[in-house]
């Protein structure tokens, strides 16, 4: 089972409450993740990829291990600490304000 | 007795104002969606309970949400909680789904749009800035977008499709952006004619079809514009706001971005109404429910001064059209006032006293229940009023 986090304003649209929890198949990716989140919230299309291109919101950033993995390719193997549960997927928006 | 609900969209949430007819205590229901703009709430001329909210984020983009109970509840339609996904697993949400039309022949984008350097840019969408429930069908809702373009739902915002004929018809390249963005802020449906709707784009100017969609003419003769190369272009005029008397077959009027304008013809031609206006400069106008003659405008001093003039708020109304306008001033801020009222920020409802409503950047919300001869705060300290919309229930 692997462990996301999103913010705040994505788990108010999704109606959860704290971490998410998503089943991937086969090796945990960002665009493996992003897709079963997808799945399992569709309220949330859209929010951090963009409809058609799939390309990440200029705003968010995806985080793994303390590591910032939002410009790596999609489809590049997460660390086996994500696949474990061990450590969340964080989906992490830019600070607002100034 | 009849009841009234005032719809504010603001930077930082919707609120819901609500009273009886009398319009002298309210309840204010808020903030849904709090910390999320939201753009426009507009009700169902058919089903009052239905309403449709635009709400935007830079971070996260477009939300399309819906109530059908009157603002209670709210889903994104497609998506109702406890029901996420087709009996195949598969994700339903679209309802936030915004893809121009490309060329039928090519495939490539169907065109561009000048850009603030001059170039050739093509069209992106940002956001939804005003959704236009139909007159007729609750589950048929117009959106205008940002960058310009008009879509369409008929299944209660669960999907969206562009009326490219209105980018399609040739002046797109000569569009351009306003400081604002590039938007479609304006939408009127023409109760007499389902066939004819008005709209109107920042910087583009205003445009007409008569066949629900599909072929569009721009309507802006007689607009002047000194701030463009050629101040009587075909297009380019940065319209701000149009508004109809829905008894009026063919009278529009229309704040521009200075002077504020009418149209006996339904916008085939145009001619200044500014009179005697302290500034024609503004963003909102509107209509009485029961004068077509009586039309209501905020003068603001000027596009990089976007206040009242000498810090006093004050709106202004003709009984004649146009031309001929006098201050309303009882109840509003008279000194050191400096909001600004945005172009979707001012609202009349239909009860036999006529209720007038407007928004300001500040946060505040006037009604007037006596066609603005005077004027008191609903609520003071909202987040800024993007929009103001109200429904006279029964």
């Amino acid at each position: 089972m692997i462990r996301v986090v999103l913010p705040p304003h994505l788990r108010a649209l999704a109606h959860v409450d704290g971490e998410v929890q998503v089943e991937v198949a086969g090796p945990a990716t960002q665009r493996s993740i992003l897709d079963a989140i997808e799945v399992r919230y569709p309220m949330l299309r859209g929010t951090i990829r963009d409809h058609v291109t799939q390309e990440r919101r200029a705003f968010l950033r995806f985080f793994v291990c303390q590591e910032d993995w939002s410009l790596e390719p999609p489809d590049a193997p997460l660390p086996d600490a994500v696949s474990s549960g061990a450590e969340p997927f964080l989906v992490i928006g830019a600070i607002a304000g100034g | 007795m009849s009841k009234v609900r005032v719809s504010v969209g603001t930077r930082k949430g919707a609120f819901f104002l609500t009273s009886d007819g009398t319009r002298k205590n309210w309840n204010v229901s808020g903030p849904h969606f709090a910390g999320w703009e939201i753009y426009h709430v507009k009700g169902s001329p058919v089903d009052p309970n239905r309403l449709y909210a635009s709400q935007t984020s830079g971070w996260f983009g477009q939300i399309i949400q819906r109530s059908d109970d009157g603002g209670k509840t709210w889903m994104q339609p497609g998506t109702p909680p406890g029901e996420t996904t087709t009996p195949e697993g598969m994700p339903k949400a679209e309802s936030n789904k915004f893809v121009y039309d490309v060329s039928p022949e090519t495939g490539k984008p169907l065109t561009t749009h000048q850009f603030y350097d001059g170039t050739q840019h093509p069209w992106e969408f940002k956001r939804v800035w005003h959704l236009e429930p139909s007159l007729t069908d609750p589950d048929t809702v117009y959106a205008g977008v940002e960058d310009a373009a008009l879509f369409r739902t008929t299944d209660g915002g669960k999907s969206w499709h562009e009326l490219s004929g209105l980018r399609g018809h040739g002046t797109g390249p000569r569009w351009q952006p306003g400081a604002g963005g590039m938007c479609l802020h304006t939408i009127v449906l023409d109760p007499k004619d389902p066939g004819r709707i008005y709209i109107a784009i920042s910087a583009a100017g205003a445009f007409r079809t008569d066949d629900g969609g599909k072929t569009w003419q721009p309507i802006n003769q007689g607009l002047k514009s000194q701030y463009i190369p050629d101040p009587n272009a075909e297009v380019g005029h940065c319209v701000h706001r149009i508004a109809k008397h829905p008894s009026s077959r063919n009278v529009l009027f229309m704040q521009k971005h200075w002077d504020v304008m009418r149209s006996n013809n339904g916008g085939d031609s145009w001619q200044e109404v500014s009179g005697n206006l302290p500034t024609d400069f503004g963003f909102v106008i509107d209509v009485h429910a029961h004068e077509p003659e009586t039309i209501f405008v905020v003068p603001i001093k000027s596009d990089y001064e976007h206040f009242p003039p000498d810090g006093k708020l004050r709106v202004y109304r003709s009984r004649t059209g146009g031309n001929e306008w006098e201050a309303l001033t009882k109840g509003l801020p008279q000194s050191d006032c400096y909001v600004n009222v945005l172009r979707d920020a001012m609202a009349v409802d239909s009860l036999d006293s006529c209720g007038v409503y407007f928004g300001t950047t500040g946060g505040q919300v006037y009604a007037s229940a006596d066609a603005g001869d005077s004027w008191a705060p609903i609520v003071r300290d909202l987040p800024a009023v993007l929009s103001v919309e109200v429904q006279t229930l029964p």
